[in-house]
Formats: structure tokens, C-alpha cells, sequence
């Protein structure tokens, strides 16, 4: 089998029953791995995905440091986050993480989306949005923990990373991977990648003197498809509000799994009480009615 | 503040008199005015758009073929907040209208009472103490009010998105946006179903605004006495009488 993948899906929003294909082939799961440690903020990635990407100039805002705008927008993917954060004995270190979406195994976009396959999760974990079946309701936006969907309001769609599924599906790493010049961006399977974040934190631990380091990789919402090695694992928060327990609103949950299908069955069922209460019970007739013929009553107990 | 609204509700109702008219013949009563036909027009006119146009946008696996009328998903979308606050504009216009009929009595706590009597089809006349609207009609008019409420409330929130009131609001909202559309749902039904074929004759009272006495003195006797002087139920029994006689 060769090593070109077509983009197999797993799950679609909005959508009844599963996905069309699911599960004919085996496909292992992608994942990036970005290495906080090493990356100099030099945002190679940040040019490579607006290029790769077609994505017309965007202007950027000063803010004093060192981070291209306050966040993601709808042209504009890949953003490193700059933070200068100040440790305990007094010294400074310059954390810079490339935010962007994490392609969570279980996405609160996709979940939260009304659309039927305005967002599609493909079978090697990359999630992705459709743009024409998108409704631009944005209710992605506050399904994902990570402030990543961003709205368009000219088009009035829902814009974010799609890992370049582009790419990836003919084989290739995606375009910030390829353009970073620390090997700080890594992309492989799940399990490679994983791998290799663990060993990066042993070393970061025992040779660099980081004993918090580790790996993000939440499990909140069944890991992601970005995983981070942190300096410090125990607060993700610093690395410009990186949530440590990333959570998918649980309204969402029940709104997918009780009130959809209850309100379907209610509107069925609903309809055929009335109807139901008309052919048995039967109407009320302004009285006094025609008199009735003398066995119409029969039934009647 | 009561009689700003009452003296807004008459010239309203005076200034639509002028422009439409109610007929009423012999053997009928007055009972809608051409303001309340219009606004419960208008209130039904944009809760269907509202409803199709939601529904498209709730449960698409069951209710694609809704949007499709409005142009399609993005457009549904973008036009059902709309329809929503036309809906709770004009209802809201119909409940100062109706504030003073809607009012809770003793009498209503009663009709709840006898319910089974009305749904099995026994009681063939209303209890005697039934006014205008019967509990039934209030109730299902207070859970609009309510329902209304519900619904401004969270559209804002859904509408303006997260970017404005952050996840948990627009995600808790998004519930009981649909829960409100639920019980809505199920009222429509029975709404609709006994103004038209359920209890015959009660349709016209929202199309030119009549309806027939003995529709009046077996639905709501208390208001055909109200407004005739006469005894519903002797007026009813006279009827049979006559009835009786032709051959």
C-alpha cells in the first residue's frame, strides 16, 4: 500500500447515522508535535500557512511583544503566542507556543455544529471545516476550548487550521512544518510523536533542569492531534492561556443525545395525538347538535 | 400605567375599526376586533417562519427540506432571529391587547379540574363560569408570555455569539432556546387543532371575527351571557326544543 492516504471520515456534524465508508480502511492517526523548547519566534510557520494557504494579507496589531496579533482570525491560522513570564526566583524566560487548532479526538466544534457536514472528522484525527454546509450560526465557537473557529462576516463562515488535510491526504507534512528551521515542528503518527514528546521532557527533566516539564496532550477531551512538550506541564495556562482541562460545554451533550431526538419524536408524536383525538374521541360541536339516529351508539358502553 | 396601555389598545383598536370592518348577522356575536385578527395574524405569520426556519437549522437529518424555502442553510439562519423579533414584537402587541381577559380566575382553577370532561368528550356545554377565554386558552397564553420571554433572552445570546457573551452562555442558551421551541411546538398543535376541526365554528371568530350564538353559549357561557343578557344554558335548551319540533 502506498503511503498517499485518502481522507477517510469518521464523523460528521449534523449528520444522521455514521459516516459514509467509515472503517473500510486503516489509517493511522497524524499528529504535530511542537516543541515549546526549542522554538525561537521566528514564525516561518506563521508565512508558510498564509502562503500555502492563499490567504490575502493580513494586517498586523503592535501589542508591545513579540506576537504577530492577539489571536487567530479567519485568514489568519497559525499564530505564535508570545508570553514573558517571570519565574519565581526572579529570572525571565520567553515562552512562545504556535497556537493554532488542536484537532481534538473528540472536537467540541464538531459536536456543537447544527450543519449537516459543515465540519467533518477524518480517520486519521484531522477535523475539518466544509465551508459550503456551513450555516455561519457559529455555535462552533463556543464548542471549542481553544477560541480556534474564526468568523468571517463577509462570507458569514466559520474559518480555521485544517492541518492542511490538503497536504497531508497526498502524503506531505503540513506547510508550518515544512518551513521550520529548528525542528521544533515535527509532524508523524500519534504514537511517533507521542514517543518522542516523552523522551524530549525525560531529557528537558534530567539534562536541562526543567523537573516540571512534559507533555500536553489533553485527556479531557480524548487528546489531541497537537501535542505541546512544555516547560512546565503543570501550568499551560502561561503559554498564552492554554486551558489545562480543556471541557466541551455539557449542554452540548444533552442537546445532541436527549432533545434532538425526543423533539423529533415529539413532533411526530405530537401531530399524531391530535389526529389520533380526532378520529376516536372526535370533535366538539357547538350544541345543541342534529339529533342522533337511534343505534348510532351502539359501541358505547 | 394600566390605563397608558388600555388607552394605547383603544386607539389601536379604533384606528384599525376604520380601516377593516366585522360583520355580524342575526344568530351571531362580536367577538375578535379587526386589531386583535391582525396581530394574531401577524404573530402566527412570523412564528411559522420562525418554526421552519429553526427547525431547518436544529435538526437537519429530519428537517432539511425546510430550509430550502428561505434559500437555503446560511440564509435560514440568518433570517430566523429576525422572523423571532417580529414574532415576539407582534405577540407582544397582543398581550396588552389581552392582558385583562387573560387574567387567572377562580373560575379557570376550576375548568383544570374538569379537564378529563373536556378531552373525553363528556361535558358536551362548557362549565357555566367559562368567560371569555377558557383556562386552556390562558394557559397556553401564559406559556407564550413566558416562552417569549425565553426566547429573547437566549436569541440575543445565540445572536450575538459567542465573541460578545463568551462560551457558557451561548452554550447553556442554545438548550433552553429548544426546550421553549418544544413546549411552543406542542401547544401549536393543540392550538391549531381545536380552532379548527376540533371545536368547529371557532375559526371564523379569527377570520371575520364572528361567531354563532350557540357557539358561544356551549363554549364560553359565561361571556354569551355577559354580552346577550340572556341564560346560556336556557338559551340552549330553547334551541333543542326547536330542533326537536322540525321534522
Amino acid at each position: 500500500m502506498s503511503d498517499r492516504k485518502t481522507l477517510q471520515i469518521k464523523q460528521i456534524s449534523g449528520h444522521s447515522g455514521p459516516a459514509p465508508g467509515f472503517d473500510v480502511q486503516r489509517d493511522y492517526e497524524v499528529c504535530k508535535l511542537v516543541d515549546t523548547t526549542t522554538c525561537i519566534g521566528c514564525k516561518a510557520c506563521e508565512v508558510a500557512c498564509v502562503e500555502w494557504n492563499d490567504m490575502p494579507f493580513s494586517a498586523t496589531t503592535f501589542d508591545n511583544t513579540y506576537q504577530t496579533m492577539p489571536e487567530t482570525r479567519w485568514n489568519f491560522w497559525n499564530l505564535i503566542k508570545f508570553n514573558e513570564h517571570q519565574n519565581e526566583d526572579g529570572t525571565i524566560q520567553w515562552l512562545m507556543r504556535k497556537d493554532q487548532c488542536m484537532h481534538c479526538a473528540d472536537p467540541g466544534c464538531l459536536r456543537a455544529c447544527p450543519a449537516d457536514g459543515a465540519i467533518v472528522q477524518y480517520a486519521n484525527g484531522i477535523v475539518d471545516f466544509q465551508q459550503e454546509n456551513c450555516i455561519g450560526c457559529e455555535f462552533c465557537v463556543s464548542g471549542c476550548p481553544y477560541n480556534i473557529p474564526k468568523f468571517n462576516p463577509a462570507t458569514k463562515k466559520v474559518y480555521k487550521c485544517t492541518l492542511c488535510s490538503d497536504r497531508v491526504g497526498q502524503g506531505l507534512e503540513p506547510a508550518c512544518i515544512k518551513a521550520c528551521p529548528t525542528g521544533c515542528l515535527k509532524f508523524g503518527s500519534k504514537d511517533d510523536m507521542k514517543f518522542i514528546a516523552e523522551e524530549r521532557s525525560k531529557q528537558l527533566r534530567e539534562n536541562f533542569g526543567f523537573e516540571k516539564a512534559g507533555v500536553y496532550d489533553p485527556q479531557s477531551i480524548g487528546g489531541t492531534h497537537v501535542i505541546y512538550v512544555l516547560h512546565d506541564a503543570t501550568d499551560p495556562e502561561r503559554y498564552g492561556g492554554l486551558p489545562k482541562n480543556p471541557v466541551i460545554p455539557w449542554s452540548y451533550t444533552v442537546w445532541k443525545w436527549l432533545f434532538k431526538p425526543v423533539l423529533g419524536a415529539f413532533a411526530m408524536f405530537g401531530l399524531l395525538g391530535v389526529a389520533l383525538h380526532y378520529v376516536t374521541v372526535g370533535p366538539r360541536r357547538p350544541q345543541p347538535e342534529p339529533p342522533k339516529k337511534e343505534d348510532a351508539d351502539v359501541y358505547r358502553s | 400605567m394600566s390605563t397608558v396601555v388600555e388607552r394605547f389598545d383603544e386607539k389601536a383598536r379604533r384606528a384599525f375599526e376604520r380601516v377593516g370592518r366585522t360583520e355580524v348577522y342575526i344568530g351571531e356575536l362580536f367577538r375578535h376586533p379587526v386589531y386583535t385578527r391582525f396581530l394574531h395574524w401577524m404573530v402566527a405569520l412570523f412564528f411559522f417562519l420562525a418554526l421552519f426556519s429553526g427547525f431547518g437549522i436544529y435538526l437537519p437529518w429530519l428537517f432539511r427540506w425546510f430550509t430550502p424555502i428561505f434559500g437555503g442553510g446560511p440564509l435560514a439562519r440568518a433570517m430566523h432571529p429576525w422572523f423571532g423579533v417580529f414574532f415576539v414584537f407582534f405577540f407582544g402587541l397582543q398581550m396588552l391587547n389581552w392582558l385583562k381577559p387573560m387574567a387567572w380566575t377562580k373560575a379557570d382553577t376550576n375548568w383544570m379540574r374538569n379537564i378529563k370532561g373536556v378531552v373525553s368528550g363528556e361535558d358536551k356545554l362548557e362549565p357555566p363560569d367559562t368567560g371569555f377565554f377558557n383556562a386552556g386558552q390562558k394557559l397556553q397564553f401564559w406559556e407564550i408570555v413566558i416562552g417569549c420571554v425565553v426566547y429573547l433572552i437566549t436569541g440575543i445570546i445565540l445572536w450575538a455569539g459567542t465573541r460578545t457573551f463568551g462560551r457558557w452562555p451561548v452554550a447553556i442558551s442554545y438548550i433552553l432556546h429548544d426546550i421553549s421551541a418544544i413546549v411552543m411546538l406542542g401547544g401549536i398543535f393543540i392550538h391549531i387543532y381545536l380552532s379548527t376541526i376540533g371545536e368547529p365554528g371557532t375559526f371564523h371568530s379569527m377570520t371575520r371575527g364572528s361567531v354563532t350564538e350557540s357557539w358561544a353559549w356551549t363554549f364560553h357561557p359565561a361571556w354569551y351571557k355577559q354580552v346577550t343578557g340572556r341564560d346560556p344554558r336556557q338559551a340552549y335548551e330553547e334551541a333543542l326544543r326547536r330542533k326537536k319540533a322540525e321534522p
